[in-house]
């Protein structure tokens, strides 16, 4: 097809194939605008209006401005529910960051010689890959009433009767923390892993000929240096944090109980999208896009910026 | 190993090498087994029966195994017919994916068009919106064009994803020299041509990676999903461990919810262990750079 035009214009075929760049690109911005743009701007047009149903009568869609912002805000559940989610996300991102920072550490350190490092890296990402559903629904019935948990606590006498782990704000909050715990330490090491595999050699050499130990080491050379990568790492937790929905959902049945303690963001929204009070949710997800819009353009920034050249 | 620990020791004021490595090893062994503890469990209380199960823990498997499966299959949840449906899903959005993730960075790399770099630019600050946000809006449109409780507004979307993206235009950038796609040109091969018998060979590695991640993510999707589809006989698998849960789970035959779970968890647990290394490798290859 592009013999002829090959021997008549150089430049024309330059221009001619790189028309192609825009053809191959159709997929993606065709399947972006349908699936994503259109609805995202869907739902910020349905945030500006009230539209419900209150028993058997549906009530809107009217224009009411800003209204469902102004009640969201005031009524106390944003600002409960991002307190849940972020109480929840705490729980589970400082065991996270810790045990991360540690491991990744000992097996980038070459004078530890750590034996079997594919092995425990292996075991340590494995939960990352399974389904959260499944693994809260696993967690509820092992922590239920007279589930296994209770039963092994009770025989070896550590409790006289079955702790309600359900029924406690402080047990179900830290159950959700510790799964979002074990299901990302092992990716978040990995990453940061990375990161210190990169850092020059010679620098740990001249730290150890001048002396210092690996604690200081670790505090004056390797942090420092992965400061980076650690923002990235908190700041993409922080917006997977914010989307917390499979596991306090399942575990909690979507009630978020006891007392909606555990309610997140995200289950807040789906409880609107299920009832299709789509006013109040659109304002959620506006709230929502524009933080983790806000979020996603510091990663940009630290992070992908200079790929674009 | 014992000469370096007494230098190390001599020249450091810190711990020994030989203790700080013994605290590594007691330290790595809690975690993974808090790692793999719950598998355990898991894969024990499937094997046993329902009243067996109620009198306690016990740590050696049970005989039922077979038989709370056969219940499973016999039961009222619509467990085979549900990983079915996550194969279908899974498995088309995975190829979806990774073939136009591939044709998008192609796109990129080995053209200069006007607004490259805009585009370029633009796909990666999309890159971490998450879906949640415009579920809203996705639903309602769905529901206009007609395709709610269908797989198309499960599997479509993948066509347009940044991060698999962004995870083959780095790989094409260390992989894939523009001088091959000049000789291609110079043979006579059309550009699409060369894309499919060329490129895409090329990126195999990179498109093994991507399509496990993504397999896995639409396997364990549960959020949209159960969103859109509402014929029981449509579910996935998530939507049905979620219908386990809010029944009235008690009057369950607890060895059948196990089995249940299990049949969830298992099948990307051994493919995992089949392609640890793949994955592993995968992870940081798509992430940062300094």
């Amino acid at each position: 097809m592009s013999d002829k035009k090959y021997k008549h214009k150089q430049k024309s075929m330059v221009v001619s194939y790189n028309r192609w760049g825009y053809i191959f690109l159709i997929p993606f911005f065709v399947v972006y605008l349908v699936f994503q743009f259109i609805p995202l701007v869907t739902t910020i047009y349905n945030s500006f209006f009230e539209n419900y149903r209150s028993g058997l009568t549906q009530i809107g869609p009217n224009f009411v401005g800003l209204q469902n912002y102004i009640t969201i805000v005031t009524n106390g559940d944003l600002i409960n529910y991002s307190k849940n989610t972020m109480i929840m996300w705490i729980i589970g991102f400082i065991p996270q960051i810790f045990f991360s920072l540690l491991l990744g550490a000992w097996f980038t350190d070459p004078s530890l010689r750590l034996k079997g490092q594919r092995f425990f890296k292996t075991v340590i990402y494995l939960p990352n890959l399974i389904m959260a559903s499944a693994f809260s629904m696993l967690f509820f019935t092992l922590f239920s009433d007279n589930g296994p948990i209770n039963s092994i606590l009770v025989n070896l006498h550590l409790l006289a009767q079955p702790f309600k782990f359900m029924s406690n704000a402080t047990a179900v909050r830290c159950l959700v923390g510790f799964m979002n715990f074990v299901m990302w330490f092992g990716n978040t090491t990995i990453l940061l892993m990375a990161g210190m595999m990169g850092i020059d050699q010679s620098l740990f050499e001249a730290a150890e000929v001048d002396g210092a130990t690996s604690t200081q080491v670790f505090w004056k050379i390797t942090l420092p240096i992965l400061r980076p990568i650690l923002v990235y790492v908190l700041i993409t937790s922080l917006i997977g944090g914010l989307q917390m929905f499979d596991v306090p959902q399942i575990l909690t049945n979507g009630t978020g109980d006891p007392a909606r303690s555990s309610m997140t963001l995200i289950m807040f929204l789906n409880k609107h999208l299920f009832s299709k009070n789509f006013g109040m949710g659109g304002a959620l997800s506006v709230f929502l896009f524009i933080i983790t819009g806000i979020l996603s353009m510091i990663v940009f920034k630290i992070s992908y910026a200079g790929e674009v050249k | 190993m014992s000469e370096n620990a007494i230098k190390n020791n001599t020249t450091s004021k810190g711990m020994n090498v030989h203790a700080r490595r013994t605290i590594a090893y007691i330290v790595l062994s809690i975690l993974s087994f808090l790692c793999l503890i719950w598998f355990y469990i898991l894969f024990i209380n499937a094997t046993r029966s329902n009243s067996g199960l109620k009198t306690g823990f016990t740590v050696i498997p049970g005989r039922f195994l077979i038989q709370n499966f056969t219940n499973m299959i016999n039961g009222t949840v619509p467990v085979l017919n549900g990983m079915l449906n996550s194969v279908i899903v899974a498995g088309l959005s995975a190829g979806l994916c990774v073939y136009f993730s591939c044709m998008t960075a192609y796109a990129i790399h080995a053209y200069k068009f006007k607004g490259r770099n805009s585009i370029f630019t633009f796909i990666l600050m999309i890159m971490m919106i998450p879906t949640q946000v415009t579920a809203l809006g996705f639903i309602s449109f769905m529901g206009k064009l007609g395709l709610m409780d269908s797989f198309v507004p499960l599997i479509v979307p993948a066509i347009a994803a940044p991060v698999a993206f962004f995870y083959m235009k780095q790989y094409m950038d260390s992989n894939l020299p523009l001088s091959l796609l000049e000789a291609a040109r110079i043979d006579g091969c059309g550009e699409f041509k060369t894309f499919n018998s060329i490129v895409v060979p090329l990126m195999k590695p990179a498109i093994a990676v991507e399509a496990i991640f993504t397999f896995v993510s639409s396997w364990n999707n549960y959020f949209t999903p159960a969103l859109i589809l509402s014929t029981d006989k449509k579910k996935t698998l998530p939507i049905l461990i979620a219908q386990l849960r809010s029944a009235d789970w008690l009057k369950f035959d607890m060895g059948v919810v196990y089995v249940t779970i299990a049949f969830s968890i298992f099948p990307v647990i051994v493919v995992y262990l089949i392609l640890s290394k793949y994955i592993v490798g995968g992870v940081t290859a798509g992430g940062v750079k300094e």
